[in-house]
């Protein structure tokens, strides 16, 4: 506990510059994958397409992928955007799978009404295929962005900040203190924000709310 | 930037530091833990799966080890332990474990009622069923976690590199250390080619173990339906 009380200061920007790594990648991934969440859920051969490349990108290890982005990309190598970028596709892989699967589970009796009420295609998908999909939507959020917090501390192998630094830092001075605290800042981090979305979730569905009162 | 340069340069492929002894020394990472997570996950897993009892203890805990930090982990044991080969492979099996056993639980758990019931209907025991029956048909899942948890040790393996294990990962810290980009990225894409490869060799695997009769996918239409919270468990770690 002594190395923490001391070092508050330290752990307070390491926590902020954490949440700004992790976080904009999963706002990044989920406003990109419902377009094409959309566009796979159309047809067959392009679900096909999305779901195995999809698959293929989840399956490159974050510590490659922030060393070959710079390379594809032409960014420097320990340009903070590599982490960004590459913590975005996982959520992309992740969530255009989840959009495709969510929009799909909209019941065709719903979009036929919409349609009859003289709901446009685009309109009926902003304001009915969409809203309807939130529930499944925001069940693969919570889980990029739980996965995105943990990622975020593979970076500072390569010397990027955040909470994991504690650990390369904690490990190279031998301050097995500073170690935990760090394993133990991730996981709480992560619980606020599955919480917080969890929250979120709700607040955007107050039908499901509606429908689990009158169940009781 | 010379993408290729470093990968095509003879002398990076011979010698204790050449990319087949790392290739050699991560494959052997990854083969010593999942077979040690095998053996720990799969009876585990099926004997919970059989019984029903302590199932909500490995839904937590395959949940909870997507937000467990893996360098934290890595960094923390092998501080405690010391550099060497056990720090670094209890904290590859501790990540192993959760995926096999979920996937094998989830596997005997949702094994059709009726067919158990049939089984037992024709006289069979206990043991018979478990072996017969449900871990045959809970291949799928099984199979499954075994590919989330090979990916998850083998990008663990790679990051392992940086507690002072051998494997592809050293090209990435060695390769940071002396500032030789093209090492880095060389060692990435062989890193990257062969989590894919892997993957694939595994999803072969998949289809010629599980039988025929799994495999029957229900005739979907256009609009499938959605499963909520089957999300891949896997963390690209």
């Amino acid at each position: 506990m002594t190395w923490v009380l001391g070092n508050l200061g330290l752990i307070a920007d390491l926590t902020l510059e954490h949440l700004a790594f992790a976080l904009p990648p999963v706002v990044l991934g989920l406003l990109l994958a419902i377009p094409l969440g959309w566009l796979a859920n159309r047809t067959r051969t392009g679900r096909t397409i999305v779901v195995n490349l999809a698959g293929l990108l989840y399956t490159v290890p974050s510590l490659a992928l922030f060393v070959i982005l710079p390379a594809v990309l032409g960014t420097g190598i320990l340009d903070r955007l590599n982490v960004i970028i590459a913590l975005t596709v996982y959520t992309l892989a992740l969530l255009v799978r989840t959009v495709a699967d969510a929009l799909s589970a909209v019941p065709g009796m719903v979009i036929d009404s919409a349609t009859a009420m003289g709901y446009r295609p685009v309109r009926r998908f902003l304001s009915v295929e969409l809203p309807l999909s939130i529930p499944v939507v925001l069940a693969g959020v919570r889980v990029a962005a739980v996965s995105s917090i943990s990622l975020v501390t593979v970076g500072s192998v390569i010397g990027f900040g955040g909470l994991g630094k504690m650990f390369t830092d904690g490990f190279q001075r031998d301050i097995p203190q500073e170690i935990i605290a760090g394993i133990v800042l991730v996981l709480v981090m992560a619980l606020v924000i599955d919480g917080l979305l969890l929250l979120l979730g709700r607040a955007l569905t107050p039908w499901t709310q509606a429908r689990a009162g009158a169940r009781r | 930037m010379n993408v290729f340069g470093w990968l095509l340069d003879p002398a990076h492929w011979t010698g204790p530091q050449g990319v087949p002894q790392r290739l050699v020394e991560h494959l052997g990472y990854t083969a010593l833990t999942l077979l040690i997570a095998i053996i720990i996950a799969v009876p585990l897993g099926a004997w919970i799966g059989h019984t029903g009892r302590g199932g909500f203890l490995v839904v937590g805990l395959a949940n909870g080890l997507r937000a467990l930090p893996t360098l934290g982990l890595l960094v923390l044991l092998v501080g405690a332990i010391g550099i060497g080969l056990l720090g670094p492979l209890i904290a590859l099996v501790v990540l192993a474990v959760p995926p096999i056993l979920a996937g094998t639980y989830a596997g005997v758990r949702n094994v059709d009622g009726a067919v158990v019931d049939a089984a037992k209907g024709m006289g069979m025991r206990g043991r018979d069923v478990l072996f017969q029956v449900e871990l045959p048909n809970s291949l799928p899942l099984m199979i499954g976690g075994i590919r989330s948890s090979l990916l998850q040790v083998l990008s663990t393996a790679t990051i392992a590199a940086f507690v002072a294990l051998g494997g592809l990962g050293r090209f990435i810290v060695d390769g940071l250390a002396v500032r030789d980009f093209g090492q880095m990225i060389g060692g990435s894409l062989l890193v990257a080619l062969l989590a894919i490869v892997a993957d694939l060799l595994l999803a072969g695997l998949q289809k010629l173990l599980v039988s025929p009769g799994l495999r029957a996918v229900p005739q979907t239409g256009r609009r499938l339906r959605a499963v909520p919270g089957r999300a891949p468990t896997a963390e690209a770690a």
